[in-house]
């Protein structure tokens, strides 16, 4: 085992040891299953952050264990990876200290933690994935050690959430299994590379080769809950504020989301997809999920549920992006999105979490002045809503102006327009909350006051979003810096050769 | 280690002599059957990796008993195939006995009845070692009538077990598999008699050598057949299964589900791909693909709509072994090896997920005093171990990537897609996609908290009731990331190479 199999098993061990022992602890050990947790996490992110330098310096990860004739276990970590690792390493060690405070008190935490940290396992399993089968093994895994959490609350409601999201993801998988083991059936093997598979099965295969992305692309697209395959996301915010959060910004949205990038750049390749001209669909797909998550999410007044919606809208930036592969700078706007939506959601969705935990806040109605009572939490928010729009010096900004300038580069002057009218919608379903929160009269008293004390709420429920929040702001005034995700991104592109 | 290590196949004899022995010091020592079981249990585990050892260094062996050649002797043979279910065999029997020792030894505590319980503890362990013997020396005769011997051993004692319980509906079940069983043996010696009627010879290879294709042979085969797929449970055969399966006590669920059905089907599955390869149709392979989707989905729809834990598992049993038929018509495309794999994948995964999931069956339905759905929540917390185990074993029969069953749906789904036969992967998809229905019914039950207090029955369970069940779904979950070893032992290929030895006993 050479240092970079070493340390590509680390990382990986690094949250399932941890996410096993605390199985195995009783429920009463919270102090040690905390330290456990945190440890675990620490450890993650420093083994991350060493495997970016590594990457960054051209070392080459790579886990390889043949299982059967053509299908091999490959562990292979590219700066792709990178991106992902860090950003679901990072925001793990956030949503653990938010879920420690947030969960205090609540039942069936070991189970919780533990599958907690075997999601986060799964995760980063699949931002190192290598191969389609291997990323297929954790997708699936993905979707078991989700489940548990969302239907947390044991409640009927939950278990019928839970439920749809099994059929919805599994249904996915199969679609998904089906589309890989074709394509391998028609172009043998295929690992993870710049390119793509060779172009020389173009003009046999073309035709199948185009169902065969579209089986993929609806594979990965149920997570990523591309419309029409959306439906279990918004059922699925039945699950406490941390696991939603999770689900999101870190695990299974950006998962799906993810999975469109390996797809159209490591598996198919920019050459061959403009020579099939089938990316256009995705585009039209991509575009239409953002006009309508935008629009469903101004009629929810849970805030949850507005939030879920506007989740479908963000994500399919990401596929809005890569499916304009002729153009590196939609590129670098869409994968830099998958960050920068990751930091903002995750606040929002904590601020979210901490209304109801504090205050028994769950709708926006209830909203008013609560700025007044949680200053904080709602500076926060406000910081993640405007992102969200796209204000500058946030990092939705960033986002889409690297977005629109790909487009316009590429004389595609209705992307601008999709970005104009999506932020338009995303101003007039966030604006109002904000309006209401800071400006507006608490009329009637707060739904169910859970906490008093010292600070507006639990410390461990208010630092992290507070720390997301500054890396809002942070990563978007300095997006040009030596480290930082466009940075990043840039160096992505520029391995590919876009 | 040198005797081991050595070419003599006297080693082959192990796994029947060893159970046999056991089982008759179990009935004359009737108070210490445990300790005898768990020495056979691991002495027969042993002995298959010697076994395993030997193949992998010499290959495949023949071993004339008595010195006697065929046709006149009887023959055991070892090959890649065999080896393996005997492993599998091996490796489950050590989980179930270790799982019937926490059992019985609950149910000694219960002070009700524990007159019936002793005594069902005593005539299940000799049944279960006669059982073994049989088993394992129906996967390395090679003898077509000795063979019928191993399958009524199998049979017989597979029946006197699942008629253990003594509750009525369990009696009137195990007398139905009685005569289900007694039929298709019957079934098999007429076919038997059929050939030695046009062959003359007994001895499965030279059987494959002279067996012509004449209107004799086809109706011996046909005859063959119908035995093994009524012993089997293929669809529509298998109205037997579920209600033998469902009411057993939980470790003889376990041993029929995963054990028993495999000895037929691996049969049947050698007599139409080695020995009678030759005069097998397509049409014919069609007809068996086309029954295994039909018990593919039937299964997973009746399994569905159960409302007892056990008799779900036990009608996703007879889907499961729909997987193993509808590799049959992908022979022409797929080769011997590659469906070889397939079906040994499928097979070794379904043990050990099936027993893994009896075995939580069995554990919940102890632990409640009833195994219904709807009333199962709250299991989570008083038995966290045994849910676990429920719940890889469900994804193992889903067929999700690590498992075995996701290996063999691989080979499955891409020689069906390579020969442009869609049609079987679409069953083979939906199958799994209704798999993880009936899985994930029960298991979300399991999540439920509970509204009220838990029942006040909750005496802990053994741990013998919980690790080896959580074992054998472990291992289930994780043979697809071993699956180059079952692939190297398989490559050890089939009798045709082997090495013929004369000599009998040690």
């Amino acid at each position: 085992m050479n240092p970079g199999q070493f340390l590509l098993t680390a990382i990986l061990l690094s949250s399932f040891i941890p996410g096993i022992i605390i199985f195995s602890l009783p429920e009463e050990q919270h102090r040690l299953r905390t330290i456990l947790n945190l440890c675990g996490s620490i450890i993650k992110i420093s083994l991350v952050l060493v495997m970016d330098a590594a990457i960054y310096y051209g070392y080459i990860f790579e886990i390889r264990i043949p299982l059967i004739p053509g299908v091999d276990f490959l562990l292979n970590a590219d700066p792709l990876s990178a991106l992902f690792a860090t950003l679901s390493s990072v925001l793990w060690l956030l949503t653990t200290v938010y879920a420690v405070g947030y969960l205090e008190g609540s039942p069936n935490r070991s189970h919780f933690f533990g599958y907690f940290s075997l999601c986060v396992t799964v995760t980063i399993g699949i931002a190192l994935a290598g191969n389609l089968v291997t990323f297929l093994l954790f997708y699936e895994m993905l979707t078991l050690t989700t489940y548990p959490l969302v239907i947390h609350r044991g409640t009927e409601k939950s278990l019928r959430a839970g439920r749809n999201y099994l059929i919805y993801a599994f249904s996915g998988g199969a679609v998904f299994l089906f589309g890989v083991v074709w394509l391998q059936a028609v172009v043998g093997p295929v690992d993870f590379s710049a390119t793509g598979f060779s172009p020389s099965y173009l003009d046999s295969h073309g035709t199948v080769l185009i169902l065969i992305f579209a089986l993929l692309i609806i594979g990965v697209g149920v997570k990523a809950a591309l419309v029409p395959l959306h439906g279990w996301l918004p059922q699925a915010m039945v699950a406490p504020a941390p696991v939603s959060a999770l689900l999101h910004a870190v695990a299974v949205v950006k998962a799906g989301a993810f999975g469109i990038v390996r797809i159209v750049l490591d598996v198919y390749g920019a050459q061959n997809l403009l020579l099939l001209g089938c990316l256009p669909l995705l585009t039209a797909v991509a575009s239409i999920t953002i006009l309508y998550g935008s629009v469903r999410a101004l009629q929810q007044d849970n805030l949850k549920r507005r939030l879920a919606f506007s989740t479908i809208s963000q994500v399919s930036y990401i596929a809005l992006g890569v499916s304009l592969i002729d153009q590196p700078l939609a590129v670098i706007g869409g994968l830099v999105h998958l960050v920068h939506q990751g930091l903002m959601k995750i606040t929002l969705f904590f601020c979210a979490g901490n209304l109801a935990e504090t205050l028994g806040i769950h709708r926006i109605s209830e909203m008013h002045g609560v700025a007044r009572r949680m200053p904080l939490t709602m500076t926060a928010f406000t910081i993640g809503a405007l992102g969200m729009i796209g204000i500058p010096p946030t990092v939705g900004f960033i986002s889409k102006w690297y977005l629109g300038l790909g487009g316009l580069a590429g004389g595609n002057w209705w992307v601008l327009a999709i970005l104009v009218v999506s932020s338009f919608l995303n101003a007039l379903y966030f604006l109002p909350i904000l309006s209401r929160a800071w400006f507006g009269k608490q009329e009637r008293p707060w739904p169910e006051e859970l906490y008093i004390g010292r600070f507006e709420t639990r410390l461990m429920l208010l630092v992290p979003p507070l720390v997301t929040a500054f890396t809002v702001m942070a990563a978007g005034l300095v997006a040009n810096a030596q480290i930082s995700p466009l940075t990043w991104v840039r160096f992505i592109v520029r391995e590919y050769g876009l | 280690m040198i005797f081991f290590t050595t070419e003599t196949p006297a080693w082959i004899v192990a796994p029947v002599v060893l159970p046999l022995i056991a089982g008759l010091f179990c009935f004359l020592f009737s108070h210490r059957t445990f300790s005898i079981a768990l020495i056979a249990a691991l002495l027969n585990f042993l002995a298959v990796c010697f076994l395993t050892r030997q193949l992998i260094l010499f290959g495949p062996m023949h071993c004339h008993m008595g010195g006697w050649q065929p046709p006149l002797g009887i023959t055991l043979r070892t090959d890649g195939p065999a080896v393996l279910m005997l492993l599998m065999t091996a490796v489950t029997g050590l989980g179930i006995t270790l799982y019937a020792r926490g059992y019985f030894s609950h149910r000694m505590v219960t002070p009700v009845r524990s007159d019936r319980h002793r005594q069902q503890q005593r005539y299940f362990w000799p049944l279960w070692m006669l059982l073994l013997a049989g088993l394992n020396g129906l996967f390395l005769s090679n003898d077509i009538f000795n063979l019928y011997v191993t399958l009524e051993i199998v049979g017989i004692s597979a029946a006197s077990l699942a008629a253990l319980s003594g509750k009525p509906a369990s009696l009137l079940a195990s007398f139905r598999y009685l005569l289900v069983s007694l039929l298709g043996s019957l079934t098999y010696l007429l076919g038997v008699v059929f050939l030695y009627r046009s062959c003359g010879v007994l001895d499965l290879d030279l059987v494959q050598n002279l067996a012509g294709d004449g209107v004799e042979v086809r109706a011996a085969l046909a005859l063959l057949s119908v035995g093994l797929m009524l012993k089997t449970a293929l669809v529509p055969l298998h109205f037997w299964l579920p209600p033998a399966h469902a009411n057993a006590l939980a470790p003889i669920s376990v041993i029929l589900s995963a054990l028993v059905v495999k000895g037929s089907f691996y049969l049947l599955f050698r007599f139409w791909f080695e020995v009678f390869a030759s005069i097998v149709t397509s049409s014919a392979l069609n007809f068996m693909g086309t029954l295994g989707a039909i018990a593919i989905l039937w299964g997973a729809i009746q399994a569905i709509r159960q409302h007892r834990l056990k008799l779900m598992v036990a009608y996703s049993t007879i889907s499961q072994l729909g997987y193993l038929f509808i590799a049959f018509p992908l022979a022409r495309v797929a080769g011997n090896a590659q469906l070889w794999s397939i079906v040994i994948f499928m097979a070794l995964a379904h043990a050990f997920a099936k027993s893994a999931m009896f075995m939580a069956a069995g554990s919940v339905y102890l632990h409640l005093g009833h195994d219904r759905i709807k009333d199962i929540s709250g299991v989570r917390s008083s038995l966290p171990i045994t849910v676990f185990a429920y719940g890889i074993a469900g994804v193992s029969l889903m067929g999700l990537p690590p498992s075995g069953a996701f290996i063999a749906k691989w080979m499955l789904l891409s020689s069906s897609l390579a020969s442009a036969q869609w049609w079987w992967a679409l069953v083979v998809m939906s199958g799994s996609l209704l798999a993880m229905i009936y899985v994930f019914r029960v298991m979300s039950r399991f999540f439920v908290i509970p509204a009220g207090l838990p029942p006040d029955t909750t005496e802990p369970l053994s741990p013998l009731m919980e690790w080896p069940s959580l074992v054998l779904a472990l291992i289930s979950l994780f043979l697809g990331l071993l699956a180059p070893w079952p692939l190297l032992i398989l490559a050890e290929g089939s009798t045709s190479l082997a090495q013929v030895f004369p000599g009998g006993m040690p």
